[in-house]
């Protein structure tokens, strides 16, 4: 008789554990939720990058020939065809009864001409599209940029004619000009503010005195130097100013006009079609460094953000510095010294409850205490004689940052009670059996070793401070803003300084500026930037962290 | 355990430098109260005397830790906790009002069940009992490091590694490390919750061995779950059962004869 084989009990008898069972659905589900929230993260990534960083690569230009057509839509027979200097901007496909239709927005540029800047034109009504290597883009200060073709130059010394192979005389004139420019901003930055500076502080100084003859009249002798020396520094600029005014451009623009530009206000003259890569990558960097190191222009929609830059970081590194003492001290005195009843744990309730109050709501309270009751108060006590024109009682960078560090200290508080409780009591019976007082085994084995989860609390206010934009509008942060709160003059940090933001930048060139179309790419850009600048710090933080961490890794 | 396992002093330890040999310490009628309901300790009264070592056994959650901890004050960190009754060490008071508990506990040093090392370096854990006393000249901290770590019988394994992480020890490395850090800031009392429990036998050997060698220089309390620890290190021991001490007398007499049936029931292994 065959001997029955005896089965394995740990295979189940009939059907395998059900799909179900075996918790298959959750890890689906989870698995796809993470998914999705990569993939949405890429996208705005890859959405930002793209737009942002596309919009400083020299961009073909075409000769754009177009069918014009009457309202009727016959062809009008006098002037059979269009000729249009072009860069493309996007294509937009839209359904109509008669099927779909294409149409695409092209950038005309020279918007000081009045023809329209942007214009659409329907794909069916593109004769010929073509891309001539004489084609030049001028970027200027003002005005968006200009397409045409090299005609000539004027300059003090005659007038040169400019071809694609003879334009040598006018990147040497733009060398020029520029570094008159960059002259001109120094004399701006440096002395002439710092002239203004002292004729504020002489201002003040004489309300002050009053009737005192004898120093009314020294008072007069440097008001009289004062105002010698803003004469000279404002014949310098003139003088400069007059210097690069007799250079003029020629171009041809698309109708066939000849159109004569000032020099002075030009930054650079590409000429995308007939570039190679190498120059054209170069460009590229030179328009984004331009982006990052200038001011903005245009009323925001052009130039660079190198304001709202510094004003974001400096608020949020001030931030920080206030947040950080404060949130650890409580949460030190709430773990460590607090009698664990219901009055502390009524208070950690509130401080949980704090981080979840509308952003904007702080603002509000920073606005109606710390400028008008604090700041007011400061201003009476040790700014009298600037009064009625507030220094302190007024948003500024101060008041923001103390804003923002209340909205993210209930973040420092938590994160850093997470790390004192994580902290073993037999450390601490440690340190105290060896006759430490309990503010020493605080100071020599607590802190220390809860110093990453504190970082890891600023951390994580860094990364909402650098973000927030709505209370900020109300305690400090302005649209235009050249003055940085942060230079060489003293105190240096300018506290009472409104400043600009990245965030406000966003929606203020996005959302409040006339010319959409012009100031999109720079959203884009400039949202990209803030999103570096958030990780960036954060980077730098979590960094500094693990340093540290690396020394307790056994804990 | 067999005969190579001998208590004999393999070295000289270089003298304590405060030149004093522990204190003698009584306990009168002490009760404590982790709360209202809970007496841990009831009615305990002992004489425990200098250059001894006394231990302390019994069943787990009969008190032995809570005693321990009521001779440097540890039981003042917990919330609640009350005591009656008297403890004097050299007939001083240490539940005095005007006691300042950190210059107790620097003259009555504890070492714990589990080692503790700080994560600092090994140089720094033994030094920092020194530097909170406010030694700061690096030659006496050389010195004193070195002549504590000897006595825990530590040097030789550390003293190319002063100045590694004092984490990446073994666990017998730490807990002898924790004691060099003890006897590092030279107390009188000595007090070892069971130091060697979580120790090999040849480890637990070497404790063993330095509890017999710091005897002469210290008064040393041990809490052991170890009868023949016990036995073979302690010159007294008490038995303890739920809060009271049963039998108090000196080892040989304890583990030989004891006196009564509880203490012969839990050395003989029938208790519970
Ligand atoms: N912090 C505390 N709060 C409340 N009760 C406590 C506390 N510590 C200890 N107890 C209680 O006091 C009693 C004695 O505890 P203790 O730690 O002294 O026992 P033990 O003899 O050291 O035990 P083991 O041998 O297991 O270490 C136990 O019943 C314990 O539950
Ligand atoms: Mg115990």
């Amino acid at each position: 008789m065959a001997k029955k084989k005896r089965r394995n009990p740990f295979i189940p008898k009939g059907d395998p554990q059900s799909w179900f069972a075996r918790g298959e659905p959750l890890l689906w589900f989870n698995a796809s939720g993470v998914t999705l929230s990569l993939l949405l993260v890429g996208a705005l990534l890859y959405l930002l990058t793209a737009n942002g960083l596309a919009h400083f690569w020299p961009k073909p230009l075409y000769s754009l020939s177009v069918a014009a057509t009457g309202t009727d839509g016959s062809e009008n027979e006098s002037e059979p065809t269009k000729r249009l200097y072009v860069e493309r901007v996007r294509t937009e496909v839209s359904t109509h009864a008669t099927g779909e239709q294409r149409s695409t927005l092209f950038r005309r540029g020279n918007r000081d001409r009045g023809d329209g800047e942007f214009v659409w034109v329907n794909d069916e009504n593109v004769v010929s599209l073509s891309r001539p290597a004489e084609l030049v883009r001028v970027l200027r200060e003002a005005w968006g940029p200009a397409y045409g073709e090299l005609q000539s130059l004027e300059t003090p010394r005659g007038t040169v004619a400019l071809s694609p192979d003879a334009d040598q005389a006018l990147y040497e004139a733009l060398d020029r000009i520029d570094a008159v420019r960059s002259k001109m901003a120094a004399l701006e930055n440096g002395t002439i503010r710092k002239l203004n500076r002292e004729a504020q502080r002489l201002y003040q100084r004489e309300r002050a005195i009053g009737g005192d003859a004898p120093l009314a009249e020294e008072l007069g002798k440097e008001q009289a130097r004062l105002s010698a020396a803003f004469t000279g520094a404002q014949r310098d600029m003139l003088e400069m100013a007059q210097s690069i005014e007799p250079y003029w451009l020629t171009l041809r623009v698309d109708s066939g006009e000849l159109w004569r530009l000032p020099l002075a206000s030009v930054l650079a003259v590409q000429h995308p079609n007939s570039m190679s890569y190498v120059e054209k990558l170069e460009s590229w960097a030179l328009q984004l460094w331009a982006f990052l190191s200038t001011a903005p222009r245009e009323s925001n929609t052009e130039g660079g953000v190198f304001p709202a830059i510094v004003g974001t970081v400096v608020m949020v590194l001030l931030m920080s510095v206030i947040v950080a003492p404060f949130g650890v001290l409580a949460a030190i005195y709430l773990h460590e010294y607090a009698k664990q009843d219901w009055k502390t744990r009524l208070i950690r309730i509130g401080v949980n409850n704090l981080a979840g109050v509308p952003s904007i709501v702080y603002g509000v309270f920073g606005l109606g205490f710390l400028v008008y009751v604090v700041g007011g108060e400061l201003d009476k006590l040790f700014y009298s004689d600037a009064l009625p024109s507030p220094t302190f009682g007024a948003p500024g960078l101060l008041w923001a940052s103390i804003t923002l560090a209340l909205l993210t200290l209930p973040v420092v508080i938590v994160a850093t009670e997470e790390g004192l409780a994580r902290i073993p009591q037999s450390l601490r019976d440690g340190s105290l059996a060896l006759g430490a007082t309990r503010f020493e085994t605080l100071w020599r084995i607590i802190v220390p070793i809860a110093t990453p989860a504190m970082m890891t609390g600023v951390i994580l206010a860094i990364a909402r401070a650098a973000g927030e934009v709505a209370p900020l509008m109300l305690v400090g942060v302005v649209k235009l803003a050249p003055a940085l709160p942060i230079d060489s003059h003293y105190p240096y940090l300018h506290l009472d300084q409104k400043f600009m933001h990245l965030g406000y930048h966003v929606f203020d060139v996005g959302f409040q500026s006339a010319n959409i179309e012009a100031a999109r790419p720079l959203v884009y850009a400039t949202a990209l930037l803030l999103v570096v600048l958030t990780i960036g710090l954060n980077l730098f933080a979590v960094l500094l962290r693990n340093h540290l961490r690396e020394k307790y890794k056994a804990l | 355990m067999s005969a190579e396992l001998s208590l004999k002093p393999r070295h000289l330890l270089p003298a304590k430098a405060n030149k004093r040999t522990g204190m003698n310490v009584s306990v009168d009628g002490l009760s404590l109260y982790y709360d209202r309901h809970t007496k841990a300790l009831d009615d305990v009264s002992l004489r425990i005397k200098r250059q001894q070592v006394t231990a302390f056994i019994g069943p787990s959650g009969c008190g032995k830790s809570t005693l321990l901890r009521c001779f440097n004050r540890m039981n003042d960190q917990i919330e609640g906790c009350r005591i009656e009754g008297r403890i004097r060490m050299d007939k001083m008071d240490i539940y005095h009002p005007r006691v300042d508990v950190s210059l107790l506990r620097r003259r009555v040093g504890m070492v714990f069940q589990k080692p503790n090392p700080f994560p600092m370096s090994v140089y720094e854990n033994v030094a920092y009992g020194l530097r909170i006393g406010g030694l700061r000249r690096r030659r006496e901290l050389d010195e004193v490091v070195e002549r504590s770590l000897r006595a825990a019988a530590l040097w030789d394994e550390v003293k190319d590694r002063l100045n590694e992480n004092a984490l990446a020890l073994s666990g017998g490395q730490q807990q002898r490390l924790v004691i060099a850090r003890t006897i590092a800031v030279e107390p009188d009392v000595l007090l070892l919750d069971e130091p060697a429990s979580s120790l090999d036998p040849i480890s637990t050997l070497k404790i063993e061995e330095l509890i017999y060698e710091l005897k002469s220089r210290y008064t040393i309390i041990i809490v052991t779950h170890n009868m023949q620890q016990a036995a073979r290190v302690s010159d007294m021991t008490a038995f303890m059962y739920q809060g009271r001490v049963i039998e108090f007398d000196t080892a040989d007499r304890l583990f030989t004869n004891p006196k009564e049936k509880q203490t012969e029931d839990y050395i003989t292994g029938r208790y519970g």
